[in-house]
């Protein structure tokens, strides 16, 4: 098997499923617990910030302030404990990284160690794979790999923190452009408190030449992390961008709330995919990742296209709609989904197409496999506003169901304004068909291979948007997702 | 005797979609009574050419002209068309959800009687015919009184379609692949109805990848469509010599355009 | 727009009003029912309200209406808006009150009551708002405290005539006027009826029909419920279904919407026992600046059931249609097969449909599908028309009325049928696609 592969995160803990729960043993340094206006000031002066990303943090922060606990969405099927938002470290960044490394040789060596661990080995990557890594830790980054050749296609790939130092000017054109400030509650406590996350950009008529991949790892006890993602194809660019995410094991619950804005112009293509393999939590629901996150593309420009495909294991909780809105005439927004739950885990995901445009089309393909107690929903909607003359949507939602504890659900919205409009939805829902069992059973095969088999199969369809590399990962987590789901 | 000389006349006929050239100047002309017959392989654009007699919307004829029955047919409606003789039997016939065939035959046959300053048919007059076109074809009873071919097999759509043809009996057939798909029974009974309509008073145009429907229906041209051109035309024992070299045969001009 | 404390207070007004007139049996009731109005009011929260989301009840819950009097009217007028036939039992209230029967002396074994009437047996207390849950919703409250006649229908075990009781709720359309209708419909094993329930007239400034019907399909039962919506456009209406499904029992229903200005028809069916189904099917024609709202949950409690839940659309005008459909399946709910389709034809470049067919799954063998499509006709389905010389706008005739007869043809009420299929189809417009 392949599953050793470059990107592979198998370690030497094997008494778990979850294996990548294992600590980093690296000095940090730490804000002091809870949120006021002197947290936004911390982060914002440790990362020497113009003030005019101080202003923009200040705002969110009051608008969050304003708004109240209470304004936290409600809607979604999740229930979980009211979160602490004072009980949370908000800044934690390796002790090393204050004077960020210039290039891989400064990485402090215990880091690269720890990443190795992860089977993320940040110097072979530079030699093997194709893959250009940011490697963020807690609040920072702490390593991007393969700058040179990045450089030479005129990339821009960094940390966000170094792009508001090197590329003022674009940050402060796009950051925000995509998802305000005050867009929802999440992402206005990102607005207040971003630490750090993966800055791209793509200039005209440039084919990025490698995968870009950001890893995203918490480390520290308590701490959140809230990181930011700005993504720019300028006209007729392509990019492909990757994002993985793991967590250690811990017996209290984390908050994760990300926002990812991905702006493409006239002809350009992003394709953003994740693997979120955070954290679960134990088999008795204790601990996990609560995963509350902002993800939204402008196709801004005319023939522009923006695909989100997703493969959610991990995570106690996972809120989140990664929608695109198509702006330009004939772009185009896709969405694929992978979303897994087992013992105590709640999803609620989907996505959001707005179609603006004229001759837009979006694709939803979504698929849902729920086990042990666990409850998974797809919330999905898909606008036709009155302009987009001959938009088209396509939206499929099939359902698996492993055991008579867990739930899946599906709640579309679907809202059109435009008589030339044509969208179709279609949901199905069942549990794994015993013929297809038996057959693969009276084959020789076992019931738990022969049930991966089957549900490695209804999720093909999404798997085969992932890059390669990251597609062989998505099989193997779904694997050891499932461990233990019959029988 | 007509006023025209011929039935319909293509003349150096180019097509284009979304700006993609399709046909790229066809010429041919259809005589009453005659039968012709247009091969080529998938993508030559031969339910282009039909389509774009009937006047399917979404094609644009950037040149040349049809003219049917003397008259330059180009901007008329293509109801306005089928009123005045031209039935296309679909490849793909449509469903029609909730249309009951009985319904929509009424309505195509008085709309076209009604073109030609006819009264509308009497209801027992107009289910005898059908009843009479329903045998012909071998159709279920049960399918007339179906939603228009929802839920139809593939052959009952294709039976259904020349059962239109035999009811609304136009000047005009083109028969865009009604063959393709059909089992051996089904194709007799398809080319049966064919036969049926088939007269000195009426033109056949027969689209079809395949010679097997010939052997059944005998053409009396056959043109050879590649790449948008005919590129070679000839008798029926062209169509042999098709199935037996193949089309590469006839492709990169080596045939000699024939006007009959 | 008025302040909603004023509003509240004009229905405690009304409440005292007419509380003196209302049989004893009813006083519990309707007070605890006003005590729950009071202290939720009415579902006008804009944000995170799932329920009415895409449905503002502001405007309907800030007129100052006042309970509407009876007139006598004449039944013969009624004939021409409302279907009717001599073979059926038809029953006329004006205003939520009941005028007559205007069928001649017809046998049956069902024994159909008013509700309104003191010397009802105290047990029926125990059945009038025993399948409507009204505690979290302030228009069923408040229908609950103020309803006056309505009819009781209780169907005897093993009864199968296959009468049919057509119930005409007349709105006179007096202004400022509100009206509640309230039925209750109890089957006994082995039994059918067919119900018939019309909602119609209005007019004059601003009236609002709040009703409420409660069914309880028994043991090998079977319903088959019809309900007609076609009042003017100066008309809310916010009307609730609420049905429970004993063993072996079968609901059908057909809801048609023609008018009201905003309209809502919140119907809930709980299937609560092994082996019974339900058939949902609606059709709703919006036109003008009409909004109709259709709100419809299944709840799947036992195994071995099946639903079908299918609406059809047909969107003209300024006008917006909202489909929410809900079906949830219990954990006990195996064996459930459930479809639920919305289809929406939109005629129309200001008209919008906002359609929410929503799951919520908590068996594993069960098969579950739901669909929505939304879009204008097909340009292959009217050239195919057009190529068999039938002009455009007979084609998206047809079309429209093949696309509605889907509906109108499961009417298993002959006389019913045509009603509906000429009315309906009369009243669609003739459109023409633009190909
Ligand atoms: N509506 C259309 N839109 C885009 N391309 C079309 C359309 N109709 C036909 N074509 C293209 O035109 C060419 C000829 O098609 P067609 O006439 O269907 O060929 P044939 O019937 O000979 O197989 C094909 O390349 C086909 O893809
Ligand atoms: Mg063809």
């Amino acid at each position: 098997m392949a599953d050793q592969k470059v990107i592979s995160r198998q370690t030497g803990v094997e008494d778990t499923q979850y294996k990548w729960g294992f600590e980093f043993d690296i000095e940090s340094e730490v804000a002091p617990k809870g949120l006021n206006e002197g947290t936004v000031r911390f982060i914002s002066a440790k990362k020497k910030e113009p003030d005019w990303l101080l202003k923009w943090r200040l705002k969110a922060f009051e608008h969050w302030v304003d708004q109240g606990d209470d304004a936290s969405p409600k809607w979604a099927k999740l229930n979980f404990e009211d979160i602490d938002f004072q009980d949370i470290i908000y800044y934690a960044a390796p002790k090393s990284s204050d004077d960020a490394p210039k290039s891989l040789d400064d990485v402090d060596p215990e880091i690269l160690e720890a990443f190795d661990k992860l089977g993320i080995p940040l110097h072979e990557q530079e030699k093997l794979s194709g893959v250009a890594i940011d490697a963020v830790l807690d609040s920072v980054s702490v390593a991007t790999t393969y700058q040179d050749m990045l450089k030479e296609a005129g990339v821009i790939f960094c940390p966000i923190s170094e792009a508001v130092q090197k590329y003022p000017d674009l940050v402060q054109k796009y950051l925000g452009s995509v998802v305000p400030y005050s867009d929802n509650f999440y992402a206005t406590l990102n607005s207040a408190v971003f630490s750090d996350g993966s800055f791209c950009y793509v200039p005209p008529g440039v084919r990025c030449p490698i995968e870009l991949m950001t890893y995203f790892r918490i480390n520290e006890a308590d701490s959140g992390q809230f990181e930011r993602t700005l993504i720019i194809a300028d006209e007729g660019s392509y990019v492909s961008y990757l994002e993985g995410c793991t967590a250690p094991m811990r017996k209290s619950h984390q908050l994760h709330a990300a926002v990812v804005e991905l702006v493409a112009l006239k002809d350009a293509e992003i394709k953003y995919s994740t693997l979120q393999n955070w954290y679960p939590g134990d088999k008795n629901g204790e601990g996990g990742v609560y995963n509350f996150v902002t993800k939204r593309g402008a196709a801004r420009g005319e023939n522009s296209k923006i695909s989100w495909t997703q493969v959610e294991t991990g995570s106690a909780i996972t809120w989140k709609y990664p929608s695109v809105i198509l702006q330009g005439d004939n772009s185009v927004g896709e969405f694929y989904s992978v979303a897994l739950v087992n013992n105590y885990q709640q999803a609620d995901t989907g996505t959001k197409m707005i179609h603006i445009g004229k001759n837009t089309k979006s694709t939803i393909i979504a698929k849902g496999i729920s086990a042990g107690k666990a409850q998974s929903t797809y919330r999905g909607q898909v606008s036709i506003l009155p302009g987009a003359d001959n938009a088209r949507n396509f939206t499929q939602c099939d359902s698996l169901l492993i055991g008579d504890e867990c739930g899946a659900h599906t709640v579309p919205y679907i809202e059109v304004r435009n008589p030339t409009a044509k969208m179709g939805h279609e949901a199905t829902t069942s549990k794994v068909n015993d013929d297809q069992l038996f057959y693969l059973q009276q084959r020789g095969i076992d019931l738990e291979e022969s049930n991966y088999m089957i549900i490695n199969g209804f999720c093909r369809g999404i798997f085969k948007e992932l890059p390669f590399e990251f597609a062989m990962e998505a099989s193997q987590l779904l694997r050891v997702s499932l461990e233990g789901t019959v029988g | 005797m007509s006023n025209f000389e011929k039935l319909i006349e293509i003349k150096n006929l180019h097509v284009s979609v979304a700006e993609t050239e399709i046909l790229k100047g066809i010429n041919l002309s259809i005589g009453e009574g005659e039968v012709h017959a247009i091969m080529g392989p998938n993508g030559s654009g031969k339910s282009t050419l039909a389509n774009v007699i009937a006047g399917r919307p979404g094609y644009s004829v950037t040149s040349g002209d049809i003219v049917y029955k003397g008259d330059s047919i180009l901007k008329v409606a293509p109801e306005i068309r089928a009123r005045a003789g031209i039935f296309l039997a679909f490849q793909y016939p449509v469903e029609l959800p909730g249309v009951r065939t009985w319904q929509f035959l009424k309505a195509a046959i008085d709309a076209i009687r009604k073109g030609n300053g006819q009264e509308e048919l009497k209801i027992r007059d107009f289910d005898k015919l059908l009843e009479e076109k329903r045998q012909l074809m071998e159709m279920d009873p049960d399918l007339v009184r179906r939603s228009v071919n929802e839920g139809f097999s593939g052959g009952e759509k294709k039976r259904n379609e020349i059962l239109q043809l035999a009811l609304l009996d136009p000047s005009l057939a083109l028969l865009d692949e009604t063959d393709s798909g059909l089992d051996i029974d089904a194709l007799r009974i398809v080319s049966h109805g064919v036969n049926i309509f088939k007269s000195p008073e009426k033109s056949i145009l027969i689209v079809t990848h395949y010679q097997r429907i010939l052997d059944y229906i005998t053409p009396d041209y056959v043109h050879v469509l590649v790449d948008g051109k005919i590129v070679r035309s000839g008798d029926s024992s062209l169509a042999m010599e098709l199935e037996e070299k193949g089309y590469d045969w006839v492709k990169d001009g080596a045939g000699e355009e024939v006007h009959p | 727009m008025q302040e909603t404390s004023l509003i509240l207070n004009k229905y405690e007004e009304d409440f005292d009003s007419i509380s003196s007139n209302n049989p004893k049996w009813s006083s519990d009731l309707r007070n605890k029912a006003m005590d729950t109005f009071r202290e939720i009011g009415f579902p006008v929260r804009r944000k995170g309200n799932e329920k009415w989301k895409y449905t503002n009840a502001r405007p309907i819950a800030s007129v100052e209406y006042s309970s509407a009097k009876f007139e006598k009217i004449d039944s013969d007028d009624i004939k021409l808006i409302a279907p009717w036939h001599e073979s059926w039992i038809n029953l006329l209230f004006v205003n939520g009150h009941y005028q007559e029967t205007f069928s001649d002396n017809l046998s049956t074994n069902i024994q159909i009551s008013n509700m309104a009437s003191d010397d009802l047996a105290v047990n029926l207390t125990s059945n009038v708002g025993g399948i409507m849950d009204y505690s979290d919703d302030g228009f069923a409250a408040l229908n609950t405290a103020f309803m006056s006649d309505g009819p009781i229908i209780t169907v005897p075990e093993g009864e199968n005539s296959g009468i049919v009781i057509n119930l005409i709720f007349y709105n006179q359309g007096l202004s400022d006027t509100v009206n509640y209708p309230r039925v209750l419909i109890t089957t006994g094993g082995n039994s059918t009826v067919n119900v018939i329930e019309n909602y119609v007239g209005g007019s004059g400034d601003q009236t609002f029909t709040n009703s409420v019907s409660e069914i309880y399909v028994g043991e090998d039962a079977t319903v088959n419920h019809y309900r007609l919506m076609n009042e003017t456009d100066d008309t809310y209406d916010v009307g609730y279904g609420r049905v429970r499904i004993d063993t072996n029992g079968t609901f059908n229903s057909r809801s048609f919407f023609r008018g009201c200005g905003i309209g809502r028809y919140d119907l809930n069916v709980s299937i609560e026992g092994e082996n019974a189904s339900c058939d949902l099917q609606g059709l709703y024609f919006t036109n003008g600046a009409q909004h109709m709202d259709n709100f419809i949950n299944i709840d799947h409690v036992r195994p071995n059931c099946q639903s079908n839940l299918f609406y059809k659309g047909i969107l003209a005008g300024r006008s917006r249609a909202v489909f929410g459909g809900t079906v949830l399946v219990r954990k006990e709910a195996q064996k459930t097969d459930s479809i639920q389709s919305d289809k929406n034809l939109i005629l129309s470049p200001h008209a919008e449909v906002d359609s929410k067919p929503a799951l919520f799954i908590y068996a594993d063998d069960v098969k579950c599908a739901h669909g929505a499509t939304a879009g204008n006709i097909d340009a292959d389905t009217v050239f195919y028309m057009r190529s068999r010389g039938i002009d455009l706008e007979a084609a998206s005739r047809l079309i429209i009325y093949g696309f509605a007869g889907e509906i109108i043809d499961t009417v298993e009420i002959p006389e019913l049928r045509s009603y509906l299929a000429e009315s309906f189809l009369n009243s669609l417009p003739s459109h023409r696609f633009e190909f």
